[in-house]
């Protein structure tokens, strides 16, 4: 079983258009995870047809009983997060530790759990695909990321795939991390812009801290030349390949209109490119 | 007033309506808050200086394993799993200890609170690092970086926004998406510049942040960056659930490869100063 994670540090570099068209390219022989599920796109393109759903608890809020609540503030001084005041908790500050649980001396908190979002496993014409959606202003991404990459190793396994393509979240936090350990190899898609640069050194460092081999890259490669030729030196004196370059064409923005994968969509340059960075790496 | 720029999707533009609308902003003081700690990027369009950083840390649980009978009390407490506790057997010659997993922990303290040896002290643990100093245009910068392998960025987010000054403007450049470091770096603007772009992907993840914003009760307006690609649907959307456009930043070669240089596009285009300011009236009129 071999695991891809596509990643960038930088959101909006072009992740999820990249990972539609390798579903597209592997014939039906992967299982898909969307690992962005803070905002899940890969299904706009996949248009999957729901199989199975399934709530996922992922944290706990504390609640506390106002007809046992005396009100004496023990609770409020214990909390580390600000998260009660006048003997209310705010929900959105609550982490679910359950010191106020603990301290409460006339036992009105109790923790509950939260329905935090939904898992679900979905038919597309590429392949099967695992995905979710995070309940707004949730915490837990990182749980739920790790759910879906369960959720795809499971199918992996039933349908006798030897290959799962996650499409993960911008950034090197908690969702980043979980889309990442134990995969076989992340391709970090950067653009060449100073920003792009500056976060794909952090989140190259963060492959080279879960011991991951990294790939590169570059999209729009021809917005700016000499930046991309800096990304390349960058590559190489960190001794990470960089298994393409992709052109600036309106055409990647079309397709997704259009619902498909650039290279379902019609013969380019751009589609070109990521049939040999899948020749590389798939 | 305190104004957040958000977006559920990455890479729409925050951080370029961030900067662009602070160096806009002549006779004000302005102070730009970068709280994507993950991946910050606002001081690499603003050259800065008089710069100071310093560590940020966070509360962690010390051990102090002579007193520790590895009852496992703490370990049971704990919601997040960052204590796992061997218990002793003499017998079988096994020695307890107890370990702690620093980036699983939420600093409640609860452990310290359930051990029943006084075996665990508050300690403190550095996550990243705050800068500070002046940028172009007299603005002061703050922001946030969060060290590589740390999985929880709400704490540097809200250590960041401990640096918000009390008076003039105060502008937030968010993190991508909806989860808690999103709700930690918006919570209690004043208002919140939603930016996206005409395409189903932009459709899709400014919906979701829409909601975040009607949830927590922030009024919210609409920038649309690359108009020109894409389609309609964001506009459909947007005249729909009655959201003010307050600016469209067309898609043009030439912004996209200032952007690439790390160039605020305004510096080279002063027409679009003006633009901005209006941005900026329409939202303090929301305000009043």
């Amino acid at each position: 079983m071999k695991q891809i994670a596509i990643l960038s540090g930088k959101g909006g570099t072009g992740k999820t258009s990249i990972t539609a068209s390798f579903a597209a390219l592997a014939k039906g022989e992967c299982v898909l995870a969307d690992c962005d599920v803070d905002a899940p796109d890969l299904h706009l393109i996949l248009e999957p047809e729901l199989k199975e759903k399934m709530e996922f608890t992922g944290s706990k809020t504390a609640h506390i009983d106002p007809d046992k609540c005396i009100c004496c503030g023990t609770c409020e001084e214990a909390c580390r997060f600000d998260a009660i005041n006048d003997c209310e908790v705010d929900p959105i500050m609550c982490e679910g530790c359950g010191v106020c649980v603990y301290v409460c001396p006339e036992d009105a908190v109790t923790l509950e759990d939260n329905l935090s979002g939904y898992a679900f496993i979905s038919d597309t014409r590429f392949g099967t695909l695992s995905h979710a959606e995070l309940n707004i202003a949730e915490e837990a991404s990182g749980k739920l990321v790790t759910l879906v990459r369960n959720n795809a190793l499971e199918i992996a396994e039933q349908e006798g795939k030897e290959l799962i393509i996650i499409d993960g979240s911008p950034g090197i936090g908690c969702p980043v991390i979980a889309s990442l350990t134990g995969v076989d190899l992340v391709l970090i898609i950067t653009e060449p812009t100073v920003s792009g640069l500056h976060d794909l050194e952090r989140v190259l460092d963060l492959a080279r801290h879960f011991n991951v081999e990294a790939r590169v890259c570059i999209n729009k490669y021809d917005i700016n030349y000499e930046m991309t030729a800096e990304i390349l030196r960058f590559c190489e004196a960190r001794g990470v390949d960089l298994v393409g370059k992709i052109p600036f064409d309106p055409v990647v923005t079309e397709s997704i209109v259009e619902a498909m994968a650039v290279v379902e969509f019609k013969d380019s340059e751009v589609s070109d490119e990521i049939k040999r960075i899948w020749e590389q790496i798939g | 007033m305190m104004i957040s720029v958000a977006s559920g999707k990455g890479g729409t533009g925050k951080t370029t309506v961030a900067v662009n609308l602070a160096l806009s902003l002549e006779n004000e003081r302005v102070q730009l808050l970068d709280c994507d700690v993950e991946e910050p990027n606002a001081h690499i369009f603003l050259s800065l200086t008089e710069k100071e950083v310093n560590p940020v840390y966070t509360t962690v649980p010390i051990f102090d394993k002579l007193k520790c009978n590895f009852c496992g009390e703490c370990s049971r407490f704990c919601q997040f799993n960052a204590i796992f506790v061997i218990g002793e057997n003499p017998e079988k010659g096994v020695k307890g200890d107890v370990i702690h997993f620093p980036e699983l922990c939420h600093g409640c303290m609860g452990c310290m609170l359930v051990c029943p040896n006084d075996a665990i002290n508050e300690g403190q643990r550095i996550i990243g690092e705050i800068a500070k100093g002046k940028g172009d245009n007299g603005i002061d910068l703050v922001y946030g970086t969060l060290n590589i392998g740390e999985a929880m960025a709400v704490p540097l987010v809200r250590a960041v926004k401990r640096e918000i000054r009390d008076e003039g403007t105060v502008i937030i450049d968010s993190p991508p998406g909806t989860s808690c470091p999103v709700i930690a770096s918006v919570k209690d603007s004043d208002y919140c510049i939603l930016v996206t772009e005409p395409t189903p992907f932009g459709l899709y993840d400014l919906k979701i942040a829409v909601e975040v914003l009607r949830k927590l009760e922030i009024p919210f307006g609409v920038v649309i960056n690359r108009s020109g690609i894409g389609d309609s649907g964001v506009y459909d959307y947007c005249k729909e659930e009655a959201i003010e456009i307050l600016l469209e930043i067309p898609y043009m070669r030439e912004i996209a490869v200032d952007y690439s240089h790390g160039m605020p596009f305004v510096t080279q285009r002063s027409e679009w100063r003006s633009r901005f300011l209006d941005l900026f009236k329409k939202i303090t009129e929301v305000d009043k």
